[in-house]
């Protein structure tokens, strides 16, 4: 890499991975009252990202997260996992937040600071499984895309990336600027150390608004309602291989 | 007697939406997925779900697309075909075949564009939408009305109702939530015309592919599915559940953890980041069953666990599990099968 690289990145708060999800009392949403941390397809960004610039220290990695105030964590994360300052697009409520928007919300951004060279997203959040931003943001800058990638390599301005397809693997090529998103046999993100935790709380952050930015993010989709998944009715147990054997002759009679 | 009744009502449900849902004014483009001259990625199912909506045109683009065009115009419910020929087209590249969706669109006025929920229809479907200024709409499982659409989010663990408030709907299908259309049109009297021309920036430059080779039949689509996790301890043992999946002519899957650890491709994935089956038969070998594999098999007709682990997740959603070590009850279910 000759030139030093301009990353933007984009994180998002979703609730944890780990967390049993509930739909709420009035079945309009999940409880959103639970432990949040970053989408882990974003920490995998991240860490591409961070890597670029270990290889070739003038890159420079900003991260970017559009939703309310709460937002800001899920940014020092990304900061104290290596990325150089932050800039949280600040909305109101972040259940009506949809992908067009946010595709949109990012481009406005690098129109009025400066275009980067390459875009790195998570190929989909963990919690609207929608997995159309990046797509869409290329879409919008009329961009390459170069979606669910699994290795990336950059030399000069030139890109050559493994994506995970359906039946394997395909590898494509491109040259810059571009948009990635990550799949998740990318890397293994790493974990921010006391140190660099306590050294991005001094890094740069800053805010905006949709409205400065000029971009509409009223929802096209309303969700009209959410509901429990239906109930699986299994925890039966058999004992012994004939018994199961049996049950899935004649009771189930899938063999 | 529990696993009848969950067995029934997964039966009973596309009757259900059919019932109560047909209005038939919408006009719908399904975009036809195709690879080495077979329609594939689920394009099928989605033309089920399209139906839904009212008639059917069918894009079908590639550098020679004559020959799955003849054939796509002998599914029930497609009332035209429109090809795009042009060797741009021949590997889905999203930065090509969007701009041609859009120009498509221009001429025809589609109400909804359709595709498979696959890898690719992943890729191009949102690409066009943005390009359209529209929201996409991604993996439904129903389609409730023309505009109301029924969705999971949190990896299943919750499902939505949605309503597109655009003019064109931009929808990916979930094709195991649909049965796959049957032909049975005379494919002689469907009308077949020429794409408009689109602009190919061809931004991407296709290098090649490694796909992985199998005589199994493909996990996406199979009947039986037999999956290992970590519990399977390497690559190797993998030939257990081979030789099992052989003998009742299953396709193989495997758990994230199998998949990080090695010991199988990552295309054999089953999960909220992999594959969704819904199998008749789903076979749990060694797996523990966390929310993130569930996702993307808990709704297989007949879910079978095969773990030493009594407390494993796994149990909560089989109709049979077998507490047992896999290494003794795998072989012990191949040997006697046929008996």
């Amino acid at each position: 890499m000759s030139n030093p690289l301009r990353i933007f990145v984009p994180v998002k708060r979703v609730i944890d991975f780990a967390v049993k999800v509930r739909v709420n009392a009035a079945k309009t949403d999940v409880d959103r009252n639970v432990k949040h941390s970053m989408n882990p397809f974003d920490e995998i960004a991240v860490e591409e990202a961070v890597r670029i610039k270990e290889k070739s220290p003038k890159t420079e990695v900003v991260a970017i997260s559009c939703g309310s105030a709460k937002a800001q964590e899920t940014l020092r994360t990304a900061l104290a996992m290596g990325a150089d300052r932050a800039v949280h697009v600040e909305v109101k409520d972040d259940a009506t937040l949809q992908p067009l928007a946010v595709a949109k919300l990012l481009k406005a951004y690098a129109d009025k600071e400066a275009n980067p060279d390459l875009w790195i997203l998570g190929k989909q959040a963990i919690d609207d499984d929608s997995n159309q931003t990046g797509q869409m943001l290329a879409g919008l800058l009329n961009w390459p895309q170069t979606t669910f990638a699994s290795k990336v390599e950059i030399e000069n301005q030139s890109l050559k990336v493994t994506r995970e397809i359906d039946g394997g693997l395909e590898t494509v090529s491109t040259k810059l600027p571009a948009v990635i998103t990550t799949d998740l046999r990318l890397n293994e993100p790493r974990y921010a150390s006391l140190p660099n935790i306590m050294k991005a709380k001094k890094k740069p952050l800053i805010k905006i608004t949709p409205e400065e930015l000029g971009i509409d993010i009223t929802p096209r989709i309303q969700t009209l309602k959410v509901e429990e998944p239906a109930k699986r009715e299994g925890g039966r147990k058999v004992e012994s291989v004939d018994e199961l054997l049996d049950k899935l002759k004649n009771e189930a009679k899938v063999l | 007697m529990f696993s009848n009744t969950a067995r029934i009502a997964l039966k009973t449900r596309p009757l259900f939406a059919q019932r109560f849902y047909a209005t038939g004014a919408g006009n719908a483009l399904l975009f036809v997925e195709h690879k080495d001259g077979v329609i594939g990625g689920a394009t099928l199912n989605a033309l089920t779900a399209a139906r839904k909506v009212g008639q059917v045109t069918a894009l079908v683009a590639g550098d020679a697309p004559e020959a799955i065009a003849k054939e796509v115009a002998k599914y029930a419910g497609v009332s035209k075909v429109i090809t795009a020929t042009d060797a741009a087209y021949a590997k889905g590249l999203p930065e090509d075949v969007a701009p041609l969706l859009v120009e498509v669109q221009k001429k025809y006025g589609f109400t909804h564009l359709f595709a498979g929920h696959t890898a690719l229809g992943k890729n191009v479907f949102p690409r066009a939408a943005a390009l359209l200024d529209v929201a996409a709409v991604s993996d439904i499982t129903a389609v409730e009305a023309d505009d109301t659409f029924v969705r999971p989010i949190y990896a299943g663990n919750a499902i939505a109702t949605v309503k597109s408030n655009d003019q064109v709907k931009v929808v990916t299908v979930r094709g195991t939530a649909f049965e796959a259309a049957e032909a049975s049109n005379d494919a002689s009297s469907v009308a077949v015309e020429a794409a408009p021309a689109a602009e190919k920036p061809s931004l991407t430059q296709w290098l090649g592919e490694e796909i992985q080779k199998s005589d199994r039949p493909d996990l996406g689509t199979a009947k039986r599915v037999i999956s290992g996790g970590r519990g399977m301890k390497n690559g190797e043992n993998f030939k257990l559940l081979y030789d099992l999946a052989d003998k009742i002519g299953a396709a193989v899957g495997a758990s994230r953890a199998a998949v990080d650890a090695g010991f199988v491709d990552n295309s054999l994935q089953v999960g909220q980041t992999g594959k969704i089956v819904a199998p008749e038969l789903y076979i749990a070998v060694g797996i523990s069953g966390a929310i993130q594999h569930l996702a993307g098999m808990k709704d297989s007709k007949t879910i079978v666990a095969i773990n030493k682990d009594a407390d494993a997740p796994i149990f909560q959603v089989a109709d049979y599990g077998l507490v047992e070590d896999l290494f003794k009850a795998v072989p012990e279910l191949t040997e006697k099968i046929n008996a």
